[in-house]
């Protein structure tokens, strides 16, 4: 018997497939950005459900750093042609080359501020009016207030005090010009959620997510990849582990957890009995203060 | 699993704050390193205790003045359900706040200090749950540990409620005592309360029945995007995309298009998980017809011997949320309501709702923020809508200033203007 009730997950990816839809309508030039992280492949899975049987009405945006995990830009490109999308890159190392930004240097330096300017700078140049992304509530205190339609000024800064209502499922993306809203159509999942959405769908991830061996060493608490990004410092220590991500960042700064699970089960498993969040696990850039988080995306941060 | 959708609702110092942090650390939805970090930010203010409160505040400037200023969205999951908290804050605001994360909710949570009783505050809780037809309403009766958990004491806030919300429409009302800070009746049913015969919080929200809340009797389906592939493969594929927010949907079905009238019947309907024989509220869904009829954003399918009123004369509730201007007769506005996108103008404010006692005062001309009266619009095109306590996906809208582009007002439809 047709009990007329749909599962948790069946009602978010209607939730999500709605504010996409509404996007696409109402917007003159949306994009999506995709990073290859778990949370935006499962945007981009969505939003090729939300359009189906056609193309994706809007391209889609990476945010390089330049410090990447090889794994990762090969998925996203493999990722990027199965759906015929086109792909828009704002490249971190040309807003250095051209003197946009300036790099930080030291053992400790990190570009991942400097996305929020490549990022600005893509969203003008282009002439962007919505940005999807793909964060959760759930991942951090600042973000539990977002809303699905975040409204950012002309220099794309995110004022929390002072946030349009939400009601429903009616969404205003009233905006003038050079201002944009960013769309968060994955704001209700967890973490969990998108792991057994990725089991159900049979989604594929970028191999990095599952349990691989990795040189690497300990910073702060934190597993890093040793890479041609990052100097490991005397007295830090490198070996081998069995690890797994489970944020895909900026190579420099995202931490690998010591994990065994090496399929979606072992990962469900993991993160249903982890105690740790996955941005304090693994996030660097997360730890330098309380508000750390809110004071990035004040700025425009994703 | 089901996802249900819970907003809270309490004056401050109820105890919101904590039974939130209970619910979320119980069900394990709190992690330890969130848990350092209030444990850490609770030596710095001083507390003696871990506050769990703290779980809650997200901004600094709310950590620094130890207040919540705008609704905020928890998660948590038990094997049964996944719930999502809109978790609004008691003091400033409360009416826009509670409305916002009142919305959609499937029930209601208002917390009274078991000390305090009935306030004129968990009055105008209660008021606003039902103005927003939240089905499901729990008065949580908290801090029992500090009245002796004392059954006279519950039996008397139950009854003083009881008897205020004869006046509100309240479809399933219940009531717990509780203490939030000890955990009593929060997730286990409580030894200090033998004679509470009722389940825990925990448990009465896995089990309240919320399948029966949607309205599966009247078909609507605002069209929300047309899905034209122009591909070989898809040449002669035209969908119509939107989501379901009434009745049910079945292919061979006969429809009918608003505003043009055309009819025809259901081909297929197509869901992100294949074709299906069946869809209704809240799926997600892509409809074909038989013929070739000319639709597109803004309208509605639906059946032609149920339709919405279609009018451009309507009564409605409005819930003001801004301080920048207030709502006068003749001001415009831009209105958006389902699919569609309108202007309107305001022709009367017909009274003005003391939210406290309920009293309508007729001679009010104007609605200030977290005002809420019975305002007659007229919209430049004609709406497809249905009292909002009939449904409140149709019978919803909401304002926006032209100039500002924020969002001022949220609407809930009575019915055409007479
Ligand atoms: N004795 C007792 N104190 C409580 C209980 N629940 C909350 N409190 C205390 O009441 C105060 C206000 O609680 P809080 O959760 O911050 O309230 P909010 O303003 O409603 O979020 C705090 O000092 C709590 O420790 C309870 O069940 N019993």
């Amino acid at each position: 018997m047709n009990t007329y009730q749909l599962s948790h997950l069946e009602a978010l990816e209607a939730e999500s497939m709605h504010i996409i839809r509404e996007v696409a309508a109402e917007f003159e030039r949306p994009v999506m950005l995709f990073s290859g992280g778990k949370d935006s492949v499962v945007m981009l899975r969505l939003a090729e459900k939300a359009f189906w049987p056609c193309p994706l009405p809007f391209p889609v945006m990476h945010v390089d750093t330049g410090h990447n995990f090889a794994e990762v830009i090969e998925f996203r490109d493999r990722r990027v042609a199965e759906l015929g999308a086109r792909l828009v890159v704002a490249s971190v190392q040309d807003a250095i080359d051209s003197g946009l930004v300036r790099e930080e240097t030291g053992p400790r330096a990190s570009r991942n501020r400097l996305q929020t300017t490549a990022l600005l700078a893509a969203i003008e140049d282009h002439g962007f009016d919505a940005a999807f992304g793909g964060a959760r509530r759930d991942e951090e205190k600042a973000r539990a207030k977002e809303r699905v339609y975040s409204f950012r000024d002309e220099f794309g800064q995110w004022d929390p005090k002072n946030q349009r209502p939400e009601l429903w499922s009616l969404f205003n993306g009233r905006h003038r010009k050079g201002e944009h809203i960013r769309v968060f159509p994955i704001s209700n999942w967890t973490e969990l959620d998108i792991w057994q959405y990725v089991a159900e769908e049979g989604i594929d991830l970028p191999s990095i997510y599952f349990a691989h061996d990795r040189e690497v060493f300990e910073r702060d608490g934190m597993l890093l990849a040793v890479s041609q990004f990052v100097t490991v410092m005397d007295h830090e220590e490198v070996i081998t582990k069995r690890v797994r991500y489970r944020t895909v960042g900026d190579a420099s700064c995202t931490g690998a957890v010591e994990s065994g699970a090496s399929s979606v089960d072992d990962v469900i498993a993991e993160v249903a009995s982890t105690r740790i969040t996955e941005r304090g696990a693994t996030r660097a850039d997360d730890r330098t203060s309380e508000a750390a988080m809110e004071d990035r995306k004040r700025e425009g941060y994703f | 699993m089901e996802l249900l959708r819970f907003a809270t609702a309490g004056s401050v110092d109820d105890g919101k704050s904590t039974l939130i942090g209970r619910l979320l650390y119980d069900s394990k939805a709190i992690f330890e390193d969130q848990l350092a970090s209030v444990e850490r930010a609770s030596v710095q203010m001083g507390a003696e205790y871990t506050n769990l409160a703290l779980l809650t505040d997200g901004l600094r400037a709310e950590r620094e003045q130890g207040i919540t200023i705008d609704v905020a969205y928890r998660y948590f999951a038990t094997p049964k359900r996944k719930f999502i908290i809109a978790d609004t804050p008691g003091h400033i605001q409360y009416t826009r706040n509670m409305v916002t994360g009142a919305s959609l909710a499937d029930l209601a949570l208002v917390l009274v200090d078991a000390r305090n009783g009935i306030l004129e505050q968990s009055r105008r809780h209660a008021f606003l749950a039902s103005l927003l037809r939240i089905p499901h309403m729990v008065v949580c009766v908290n801090k029992m540990d500090l009245v002796d958990y004392d059954e006279a004491r519950f039996d008397e806030i139950k009854a003083e409620f009881r008897d205020f919300a004869t006046k509100l429409e309240i479809p399933d009302l219940s009531f717990i005592p509780l203490s939030a800070l000890h955990g009593d009746n929060v997730v286990e049913r409580s030894h200090n309360m033998a004679w509470y015969e009722g389940s825990s919080l925990l448990h009465h929200l896995e089990e309240v029945h919320i399948a029966s809340d949607r309205n599966l009797i009247d078909a609507r389906f605002p069209v929300q995007y047309v899905l034209r592939p122009f591909s070989n493969e898809w040449h002669d594929y035209r969908g119509y995309a939107g989501t379901v927010v009434g009745g049910v949907l079945k292919p061979g079905d006969e429809v009918v298009a608003l505003p043009s009238g055309f009819t025809s019947t259901i081909k297929t309907i197509d869901t992100p998980r294949g074709a299906v024989a069946e869809a209704y509220a809240p799926m997600s869904v892509s409809v074909t017809l038989n013929d070739d009829i000319d639709i597109s954003r803004g309208d509605m399918i639906c059946r032609p011997h149920n339709r919405p009123t279609t009018g451009q004369d309507i009564d409605a509730m409005v819930c003001w949320m801004t301080e920048q201007s207030s709502l006068v007769p003749r001001t415009k506005l831009a209105l958006k309501h389902t699919t569609r996108t309108a202007r309107c103008l305001v022709k009367d404010l017909q009274y003005r709702l003391d939210v406290n006692t309920l009293h309508r005062d007729e001679r009010a001309d104007a609605l200030a923020l977290n005002e809420i009266g019975r305002v007659s619009l007229r919209t430049t095109v004609p709406l497809f809508y249905d009292e909002y306590r009939r449904n409140r996906l149709t019978g919803s809208f909401i304002l926006i200033d032209e100039g500002t582009n924020n969002t001022v007002g949220a609407g809930m439809v009575l019915g055409p203007s007479q």
